[in-house]
């Protein structure tokens, strides 16, 4: 396990807020230098605790108005059941996470449409055509809040 | 209020995130002070609200991850602002979400092992208050978790 400190902890809730930041910007917000900065920057990417980027882009103002969260259990199950449902879901693009979860459902899919009526276009056409799906339950998302995690 | 340009200049960002401004300018075949001037614009609009780095928390020890489902008790008035206050002081839930559907909302909990769940799970997810129903689902695997629009 990786062990950070308190350093560390600051840098990876400053980036977890904004990714864009300069090594020179953070290095001044810390009270570190530019190169020392960018030092643990570049060790806490390499080690794999950053393990990328997200942007955040306001799903309305480009047209998605609706999110669902489908519960999806499979009708058969099997390996390769299990393995083609997985291609062809992850395959359709309003469809933006695909999880494999145990209890209730199989898999938690994150869905995006312009509306109702283009939600139950994909859900007809799309999702309920997927090989092995079986019983599926809808949540609509009416809000969403993400938290930097316990850093420290 | 986007044209065609705006949403080439989203559709690359958001692949990649991490690119260099100039790199994402070549891609989207803008010139750099065209992609940055967009850029601000959609920043401004709030189009663009943030870009966050992602931490893999596995790779600091937190093996598991449990979605609880809630269904609240709408008997009290104000059972969602109070549950949503107390979920927001507990660093182990980073995501909630809220629903219309068959359950009312949605608490992601990271915990280091089995161990450390039960006992997030017993001070701090139990005594939530006006909870009529927990639901747990466990995660096995992420199979797709990009995010991306179809833009």
């Amino acid at each position: 396990m990786i062990e950070l400190d308190t350093t560390d902890r600051m840098i990876l809730r400053e980036l977890s807020r904004d990714a864009t930041q300069s090594a020179s910007a953070l290095g001044r917000q810390l009270g570190l230098s530019q190169p020392a900065a960018w030092r643990r920057v570049r060790r806490l990417r390499d080690l794999g605790v950053i393990k990328g980027r997200r942007l955040d882009l306001n799903r309305e103002a480009l047209g998605f108005g609706v999110t669902v969260f489908l519960g999806v259990k499979l009708a058969t199950k099997g390996r390769m059941s299990i393995e083609d449902f997985e291609r062809a879901v992850a395959a359709i693009p309003e469809v933006q996470t695909v999880e494999h979860i145990l209890g209730l459902f199989d898999y938690r899919l994150r869905v995006v449409a312009r509306d109702i009526a283009d939600f139950e276009r994909v859900l007809r056409r799309r999702i309920m055509m997927l090989p092995g799906v079986g019983e599926v339950e809808a949540n609509v998302l009416l809000s969403e809040e993400r938290f930097p995690g316990p850093i420290g | 209020m986007l044209d065609d340009t705006d949403r080439r200049l989203l559709r690359h960002y958001q692949h990649a995130p991490d690119l260099p401004p100039a790199e994402l300018a070549e891609r989207a075949g803008v010139t750099p002070a065209t992609c940055a001037r967009r850029l601000q614009r959609m920043r401004t609009a709030g189009v663009i609200r943030g870009n966050h780095a992602v931490i893999d928390w596995r790779a600091l020890g937190y093996e598991v991850e449990v979605s609880l489902r809630i269904t609240l008790d709408k008997a009290q008035p104000n059972a969602f602002d109070e549950l949503h206050a107390a979920a927001r002081a507990v660093p182990e839930i980073v995501e909630i979400q809220t629903f219309l559907g068959r359950v009312d909302l949605r608490l992601s909990v990271i915990a280091r092992d089995m161990a450390h769940y039960q006992q997030l799970y017993r001070d701090h997810i139990l005594t939530l208050p006006h909870v009529a129903d927990i639901e747990a689902l466990m995660h096995v695997a992420r199979i797709k978790s990009d995010e991306l629009l179809p833009l």
